[in-house]
């Protein structure tokens, strides 16, 4: 039987030992990188702006209940509809009945982590509803019947033969290897899917308290259509989006647009607060929300971590990522993947399971120095890692520190035990012990010099 | 079974209950009050009107959005057709606006104004709409659509180019500024949606390469007069 760790390991392994993708991924980032420089540049103080950018979600975060009921009561008062699901399942069931009370035949959806997060799409399709991704990268991945690489960038890892093949192969179209014939092909074929949809789904990356509006970024258009053309608009948040006010939000969208793409402000960033009203041409007869606990609440009860709520989702922490650069996204079996995938996914998902996740970075710090809300992501890796180790102590590594600390404490017996150490080096390196045959699996151990650093330093100074 | 929202909100009040401390900045200038007062520090918007104008231009020049300065309405009109004929466009929806009807109503070709209600797959086969907006944003290059301003939700997203027509006092520094004048302009009711557009549709999906044109308009244009 293989757990999330086997799995992990495995996937991990193969994915970094395939040279020629990790450096599609590097130059794929390459972009990123330069766009990002430019744009932050034009902040006139980029570090003051995230202390901002922080502060406005940490306000927002420890006083969550009062800007939840903010904002539900303004939402309401414009003509929306709020449904509390405290997880998953409570969540794809309301959104099932809603579709269903619309008598929706298909269902068109833009881009939403978290509804990859709740596995909203097999209930779907089980349920007998077609549902079309339509944000291009979800789309493709969709086809390719795989899970997102990246949470913003979701097919980064996939080349354009690939792309050109799948919709030959699904949508009949001729091969082609431009980029901009590939987005032509999936425009033309998610035109009409809009038109005919019943019911469009969406996520939100903001939820305003002081105006009652969700706030949607995207870069293509398919978040506006989507909220557009179908009669029923249902958009599902986690409860950790909510803002004060649109002041926060003048402050977050261009830092979310920076640090997750390299862009001034994403292409398209959306304001709604109601259902079509009097006296406008179009937009949903209904306008639903639904607001996802699905453990949010047990990693606000840890003071320690409540920071990790402040994450906006832009990916940056991921772009940054040497782990992340080096196993990819699909290894990490999370739907959020990267550094602050290691972090809350043991908290949404269990950190007896998950707890391999905070072993698998080089604590470099990257992420943190990378993060716009300055969430501090490598210490939140140690965090978990004592953690786990209090739940569940590890008595292999106990009884290690243990002797490691009895030996080290006495220089005489530390002198003798490098002196062995030395000698049998050559055998242990053949014998598979625990940890050791693993670190000497991809790297070569030098041979053990004749005399210790002490030795040489005594001999150096005093000879 | 508890009600799902006193459940969820019961979970938030105990585990507030315990503090997590404030963050500590190095700067200094906040930190004591609640105050996010970032616009200092986020991208300079122009102090002057000329100096928003010029960072609003290069800013569109750099989405790859196409701006053009005219003088007057009658000269927005005349830009507003020949764009029509380069295009050689056959049918463009429009909404009733001071700016954009006449404009559109002078064009030659098939016309289509919105109206009270609209039908979806009529403004499918458009290959423009022309709208107005509630403003621009020198700061970032943005323009401020809503369901009020622009003729309804579809109109500035469906048809393949989307054409702005604007006035130069319509220019703003910068979002801050661009929300405090919207709130006080529809303190009574908010239009149902306010979208912030930059530049034209993009994605960079396949291969992190820039492809204009995912979903919504491939093209867009903004008459500026004055």
């Amino acid at each position: 039987m293989s757990n999330a760790k086997d799995i992990f390991l495995k996937e991990a392994t193969t994915a970094s030992a395939d040279g020629p993708q990790r450096i599609f991924i590097n130059k794929a980032l390459g972009g990123y990188y330069a766009n990002r420089d430019i744009q932050k540049a034009r902040y006139r103080d980029w570090e003051k702006a995230r202390d901002a950018a922080s502060l406005a979600k940490w306000t927002a975060v420890n006083d969550l209940a009062n800007t939840l009921e903010t904002f539900v009561k303004k939402f309401e008062g414009n003509g929306g509809k709020v449904h509390w699901a405290r997880d998953a399942a409570e969540a794809r069931n309301i959104i099932l009945k809603l579709i269903a009370d619309a008598k929706a035949k298909a269902v068109v959806k833009s881009k939403c982590m978290t509804t990859e997060e709740i596995h909203l799409n097999d209930a779907l399709e089980k349920a007998g509803y077609s549902v079309v991704e339509s944000d291009l990268g979800e789309f493709i991945q969709q086809l390719r019947g795989e899970a997102p690489y990246h949470f913003v960038f979701p097919c980064m890892h996939v080349k354009r033969e690939e792309i050109s093949a799948l919709f030959t192969k699904h949508l009949g179209t001729a091969p082609t290897n431009s980029p901009e014939e590939l987005t032509m092909i999936a425009r033309r074929h998610l035109r009409q899917l809009y038109v005919d949809a019943d019911v469009g789904i969406t996520g939100a990356n903001f939820l305003i308290a002081e105006t009652g509006q969700i706030s949607i970024t995207e870069n293509e258009g398919n978040a506006r259509l989507t909220a557009a053309l179908p009669r029923v608009h249902i958009a599902l948040s986690g409860i950790e989006k909510v803002v004060k006010n649109l002041d926060d939000l003048s402050v977050l969208l261009p830092m979310l647009a920076t640090a997750g793409a390299g862009q001034p402000m994403t292409c398209y960033n959306t304001l709604y607060s109601g259902p079509q009203q009097p006296g406008e041409c179009d937009g949903p007869k209904e306008f639903h929300l639904v607001l996802l606990d699905n453990a949010r609440t047990q990693l606000l009860a840890d003071p320690e971590q409540r920071d990790a709520l402040h994450c906006i989702r832009c990916g940056a922490c991921l772009n940054v990522c040497p782990i992340f650069k080096n196993i990819g996204g699909l290894a990490y079996g999370t739907t959020y993947q990267g550094p602050i995938g290691s972090v809350i996914t043991p908290h949404l998902r269990g950190l007896e399971q998950w707890n391999h996740l905070s072993g698998a970075s080089s604590l470099c710090g990257a992420c943190t120095d990378a993060c716009p809300v300055r969430i501090d992501l490598h210490h939140h890796l140690l965090h978990n890692r004592r953690n786990a180790n209090q739940a569940s102590p590890n008595l292999f590594d106990r009884l290690f520190h243990r002797g490691f600390n009895f030996v080290i404490s006495r220089p005489r017996l530390f002198a003798f035990g490098g002196r062995v150490f030395r000698f049998t080096l050559p055998v242990l390196k053949k014998i598979p012990l625990p940890y050791l045959s693993a670190w000497l699996k991809t790297r070569d151990l030098p041979p053990a010099p004749a005399q210790s650093f002490r030795e040489q330093w005594k001999e150096s100074n005093h000879g | 079974m508890a009600n799902a929202r006193e459940e969820i909100l019961g979970r938030i009040r105990e585990a507030l209950k315990v503090t997590a401390p404030k963050p500590h900045f190095k700067s200094e200038s906040h930190g004591a009050t609640h105050s996010i007062n970032a616009k200092p520090w986020l991208p300079d918007g122009g102090e002057t009107e000329s100096a928003r104008l010029e960072l609003l231009s290069e800013n569109l020049a750099k989405l790859k959005a196409n701006l053009i300065r005219v003088p007057n309405a009658a000269a927005a009109n005349q830009a507003l057709a020949q764009i029509s004929q380069t295009k050689n466009w056959k049918k463009v929806a429009y909404h009733s606006h001071p700016l954009v009807s006449p404009a559109a109503e002078a064009l030659p070709c098939e016309k289509w104004e919105v109206g009270a209600s609209l039908d979806k797959q009529k403004l499918e086969g458009c290959d423009a709409g022309v709208t107005s907006c509630e403003a621009l944003v020198s700061q970032l290059g943005s323009i401020l659509v809503s369901s009020e301003s622009s003729g309804g939700r579809s109109l500035s997203i469906l048809p393949h180019v989307h054409v702005v027509i604007a006035t130069t006092d319509q220019v703003v520094a910068d979002l801050e500024t661009c929300f405090k004048q919207v709130l006080e302009k529809h303190r009574s009711k908010l239009p149902s949606m306010l979208s912030f557009i930059t530049g034209p549709s993009r994605t960079g999906d396949i291969e992190r390469i820039l492809v204009l044109g995912a979903h919504g308009p491939k093209e867009l244009y903004v008459i500026l007069i004055g």
